[in-house]
């Protein structure tokens, strides 16, 4: 046990002089200090920020599906464009993150394709470090992102069919990984089944987090970059009309993530690679590098959580809201 | 004197003002080269600015804190966000979220904190820099009013006045001694002395290593020290009545120990007064005791010069809230308005107050032993060595 130098312990024992005289209105204090909470859900952090990279509201239903070509065998091509490049983000009003990221934007554009699909990804690196695109699906060595790093100015094509179908994910594959994917180069791909899914109201969520003073720890956490954004501007639903979550989870330094929806519970298509659900439930936690496809449906009106069922990423911005509109379907 | 010599005095005066400026008219124009002449940017290299943002105090009223922060650092800082316990929080800042080089904020956040427990406050700036301030157990700021006043006049009395006054008491004791063995007191007195000195210098240092960098808390602790010091020698009125009448310059010393105890307590009280106000633990009655005992000797110290003469009561009183009484006010101003500046400064006026007196005393002991024979008597060496181990003895009592 550590000494007490003789003030601190001069400090302390008086205290216990005081402490009879004080008792009294220490009673009083924890009764009065319940009294003055914020609204149990207001948004602490003086609303959204102006310059973030993307729009989060935007961010949830923008799909780049390429330029569009076909082959005389039939086969679509997607050609892509992506730029790696620096670029400060305003991640919360009046908070700046120096990130990497892909066409500017942290997640990365959210391409989509169908399985078959000839894939063709430009990629030219804007920025002042080594980088690479490194996708999840199946293609050759070569076009992997691990041996051809790319030099700032350099340019690399990678080409592949897409496969298998699901919610894949990309990000860069440089050394130091952990660095490299916390300032921010990541995104989702999603190769959808060629006989499709059912029709649904579709949202991009990437749950995400920024170490702000390069601790090794997140001071942010959020789905899609922007802490609380969907708090501060719900997501609108309507009511009887079946949702589907791209949920992808690429959170650096913690080990697990989650998402928890209110008053509700949804189908989980583990990796989106089934179209069968394999499990029904309400909240569901994820390593990094997975991700679920979640399709729900709500039956009543009004505004519902979620988030994180960590609280501790809740509070530190992972946390939104869904506002459930309209008459029954 | 006829009028060119007041004219050729007048010109005098002229060149001496001229030369006097022209140093200073040069650094004036090099300050303006750097700033305006761009040659500055040759040396920046794009890298961020520095922050550094001091938390000096956190209030605590119900569901509310308040936090007093001071910009410290070479460069503006803005704070982007607060938070609480790992959480982002709702709060106001005024005058502005921008604090200047120097500048000062307050932060206000209504949060529900738990009595009797520990919170986090995060100030996370606009570059992503986090200052944490860490509140150990939380416990309401007490509020100016009566009771707050009487704990804390009860806490000066308990540390200083009492204890003090106590130690006055042994005068009579003193008076039947000898000569020798009140020189062996006035030694000993040294040498608590001594070590009071070097305690409240330890705490100068410690406290000023809180202090927001910009107000250079190690230079606040020398001017403290050095500044009581000069001012005590140049006004402290060991001038001519020293030799005159030793009976009124062995009183004086005694005022001279009152006063560098008296400062001493006095932020010994600010360091008190700040932590209960901050809340700390409380470990019992038998620590109370031990303080007692130990600062009893501070009374002792003061009445060992005068033994030898009849002080009148009134005199002994006044000496003894002089010591004392400080203790109090200092844990009334502690309590309501410390700060890590205020601190380091007020431990280094009480160990350059005292260090003064330390000088007095050797003096006065000197002339008492005679001309030509050593202060240094085996018994006063040892007398000093006995106030060292007496205030570390007593000392161990407290500690735990």
């Amino acid at each position: 046990m550590k000494s007490l130098s003789r003030r601190e312990a001069l400090k302390r024992s008086l205290i216990g002089i005081a402490g009879a005289a004080s008792a009294s209105s220490s009673v009083q204090a924890q009764v009065t200090t319940l009294g003055t909470h914020p609204g149990p859900h207001d948004l602490m952090t003086r609303g959204v920020p102006k310059d973030a990279g993307i729009d989060p509201t935007a961010f949830l239903e923008n799909w780049d599906t390429g330029v569009v070509s076909r082959r005389a065998n039939g086969q679509t091509v997607r050609e892509y464009r992506m730029i790696a490049m620096d670029r400060n983000l305003e991640l919360m009003p009046g908070l700046f993150y120096p990130a990497w990221a892909f066409n500017g934007q942290v997640p990365g554009p959210t391409l989509r394709c169908t399985e078959g699909d000839f894939v063709r990804v430009h990629f030219h690196n804007a920025g002042t470090h080594q980088h690479s695109i490194h996708f999840h699906g199946f293609h050759p060595a070569n076009m992997d992102g691990v041996f051809e790093q790319i030099e700032p100015g350099g340019s690399f094509v990678y080409e592949f069919t897409a496969e298998p179908f699901g919610l894949q994910l990309y990000h860069c594959h440089t050394m130091p990984l952990k660095k490299h994917i916390a300032k921010g180069l990541y995104g989702a791909m999603i190769i959808d089944p060629k006989r499709g899914r059912p029709e649904a109201h579709e949202m991009m969520m990437v749950m995400n987090g920024f170490d702000v003073n390069f601790d090794g720890e997140n001071e942010i956490y959020a789905v899609n970059t922007v802490p609380f954004a969907y708090q501060a501007n719900p997501i609108v639903l309507k009511r009887g009309e079946l949702n589907r979550i791209y949920l992808v989870n690429v959170l650096e330094f913690d080990l697990i993530n989650s998402m928890h929806i209110h008053a509700n519970f949804f189908n989980v298509f583990r990796t989106g690679t089934s179209l069968v659900p394999t499990e029904f439930t309400d909240t569901v936690s994820m390593g990094q590098g997975e991700r679920h496809v979640l399709e729900f449906t709500y039956n009543h009106t009004g505004k519902f959580m979620f988030h994180a069922h960590q609280s501790e990423f809740a509070e530190l911005g992972w946390m939104g809201m869904f506002d459930v509109r309209g008459t029954v379907a | 004197m006829n009028q060119s010599d007041a004219r050729g005095n007048r010109m005098k005066t002229v060149h001496r003002g001229l030369w006097f400026a022209l140093p200073l008219v040069l650094l004036g124009a090099l300050s303006l080269f750097v700033i305006k002449g761009g040659t500055l940017s040759r040396l920046a290299r794009g890298t961020p600015p520095v922050e550094e943002l001091t938390i000096d105090r956190v209030r605590l009223t119900p569901g509310h804190f308040v936090v007093d922060v001071v910009n410290g650092g070479p460069d503006p800082v803005t704070i982007a966000q607060v938070q609480v316990d790992e959480a982002y929080w709702t709060h106001t800042i005024t005058p502005d979220r921008t604090l200047g080089r120097l500048g000062r904020a307050r932060i206000d956040i209504p949060y529900a904190w738990v009595e009797a427990e520990p919170h986090q406050i995060r100030l996370v700036t606009s570059n992503g820099i986090t200052f944490d301030h860490e509140i150990a157990v939380a416990m309401e700021t007490p509020r100016p009013d009566a009771r707050y006043f009487l704990v804390f006049t009860l806490i000066g009395l308990y540390v200083g006045v009492l204890p003090v006054a106590i130690g006055l008491l042994w005068l009579p004791f003193l008076k039947r001694l000898d000569r020798r063995w009140i020189h062996f007191a006035l030694a000993l007195t040294a040498g608590l002395l001594i070590f009071l000195a070097a305690e409240a210098l330890q705490e100068a240092l410690e406290t000023a290593s809180r202090v927001a960098g910009a107000f250079q808390g190690t230079g606040l602790v020398a001017l403290g020290v050095l500044g009581t010091w000069l001012l005590l020698q140049a006004f402290g009125g060991m001038g001519k009545g020293e030799s005159a009448d030793p009976v009124a310059a062995r009183l004086r010393l005694a005022f001279l120990i009152a006063l560098g105890i008296g400062l001493h307590n006095f932020g010994e009280g600010l360091a008190i007064g700040a932590a209960y106000a901050q809340g700390a633990v409380t470990l019992g009655a038998f620590l109370v005791v031990g303080f007692m005992i130990h600062n009893t000797t501070e009374g002792l110290g003061i009445v060992a010069p005068v033994a030898q003469d009849d002080p009148p009561l009134r005199t002994l009183a006044l000496a003894g809230l002089l010591a004392g009484g400080p203790t109090i006010i200092g844990a009334w101003v502690g309590g309501l308005a410390y700060s890590p500046i205020l601190g380091t400064l007020f431990m280094a006026i009480g160990a350059g107050a005292i260090l003064q007196v330390l000088g007095v005393l050797y003096r006065v002991v000197g002339r008492e032993t005679g001309s030509g024979r050593s202060v240094w008597t085996p018994l006063n060496a040892m007398g000093v060595a006995a106030g060292l181990v007496l205030m570390y003895t007593t000392g161990l009592l407290v500690a735990s």
